[in-house]
């Protein structure tokens, strides 16, 4: 790119570096970091999640082998900070709808936190069928 | 400059100590940090105090500031690692005894405290910064008119001072100095949303090129430091979204066009 300003003289400007720990130097900066991380994670759970149902379909035997592989406490760490990670995914992701696809009610936008609101308690509630139904269908 | 209103006489003038970086292009190989005594006054900013620095103690120390209110977007710098507008950082919001005021992060430095933002002006005027028509309308059919709501639409991303605070705390293009950065997105979209303006188009070749929108990772950051709410995060994700439907809408529609 060339343009009309006076440019200073390139040869005398200091270029600092960015030190490669720049993502611990402010906790929204480590925040973002964990958010991009956690889809690490959810991707690990998924593969294990397919290759479960790979096993549920060559019979019983291997799905219940393959399920006491999974209850061992190494596995279950891992899924707990999988879950912990798919919280953080979702809710940052309703956090960024908000922003993304701002609402408009008539002349006037809904605030974000509203939005937001409205999206964690959509999420809350299909949870909560999914969960209920899991519990009736299984009984 | 307000001194003397909140003196107490039974007491020394209270004094918070300045870090400031010092850099002597073609002397200096690396910045270094140079502290300065000041006074502290209750209604003093970290820009009063630099002046105090140039006019009382050490002429020559360089940074850049005119209006002093918030408004002209000069006096951007990093106070405690925080991008901020030195006019509007009050001594008294920080606590400590000691501030530290950096350059602007991801900038060259010029000297001391001043940064090279020719490659920020550049990607302004990149994205067609001005109202582009197919068809210059005649002047005797007189100005474009608008409605407010129309006006609501890219009202908020027409606040931008060019301060480059969000520059400072984006560290994709820290990372990636070619990324064309929250405040020149904002403005390319402040221009895309204005109903007067027919330059989509012309823009999308830069908003969604390689370096464009589609860099931004959304750290957000942008949005938090912008000391006019300017919300540049948002602007480059809803750019995102309608390049998405600019390029759906040309794949699926025959008269669709790239």
């Amino acid at each position: 790119m060339s343009g009309s300003a006076i440019r200073p003289d390139i040869s005398k400007l200091y270029h600092a570096k960015m030190p490669a720990t720049w993502w611990l130097k402010k906790p929204a900066y480590l925040l973002f970091m964990l958010r991009e991380l956690s889809s690490v994670f959810i991707a690990i759970f998924l593969v294990v999640f397919l290759i479960q149902l790979s096993q549920l379909s060559d019979g019983p035997e291997a799905y219940v082998a393959f399920a006491r592989k999974l209850s061992s406490p190494a596995w279950i760490v891992f899924h707990i900070v999988a879950l912990l990670f798919a919280l953080l995914h979702s809710a940052t992701w309703f956090q960024s709808t908000a922003v993304v696809m701002p609402l408009r009610l008539g002349e006037r936008e809904v605030p974000r936190a509203l939005v937001f609101a409205a999206t964690i308690g959509a999420w809350i509630a299909v949870s909560a069928v999914i969960l209920i139904l899991f519990l009736v269908l299984r009984g | 400059m307000g001194e003397g209103i909140e003196k107490e006489s039974n007491m020394a003038e209270p004094n918070v100590t300045l870090q400031v970086t010092r850099y002597r292009p073609g002397k200096d190989s690396a910045p270094t940090m140079q502290s300065y005594s000041v006074p502290y006054h209750k209604d003093w900013v970290v820009l009063d105090a630099l002046n105090h620095i140039k006019d009382q103690i050490d002429g020559t120390l360089s940074y850049r500031w005119s209006c002093r209110m918030g408004v002209c977007g000069s006096c951007g710098m990093m106070v405690n690692g925080e991008p901020k507008l030195t006019c509007a950082a009050f001594l008294r919001d920080y606590p400590a005894q000691e501030i530290r005021v950096e350059p602007l992060a991801n900038f060259p430095i010029i000297r001391d405290l001043v940064i090279d933002m020719s490659d920020f002006l550049d990607k302004l005027k990149s994205v067609k910064s001005w109202l582009v028509r197919k068809v210059e309308k005649p002047l005797a059919e007189g100005e474009y008119r608008q409605t407010p709501v129309e006006l609501e639409a890219f009202h908020q991303f027409t606040q931008c001072i060019n301060c480059m605070l969000c520059y400072a705390a984006c560290p994709v293009y820290g990372l990636e100095p070619e990324f064309l950065g929250p405040a020149a997105i904002a403005l390319g979209y402040r221009y895309n949303m204005d109903s007067r303006d027919q330059g989509q188009d012309l823009r999308r070749e830069v908003l969604g090129g390689h370096h464009g929108a589609w860099e931004c990772t959304f750290v957000g950051e942008c949005t938090e430091v912008c000391p006019k709410h300017v919300d540049p995060a948002a602007a480059i994700q809803r750019t995102k979204v309608n390049l998405a439907k600019d390029w759906f809408k040309s794949v699926l529609l025959p008269w669709g066009t790239r």
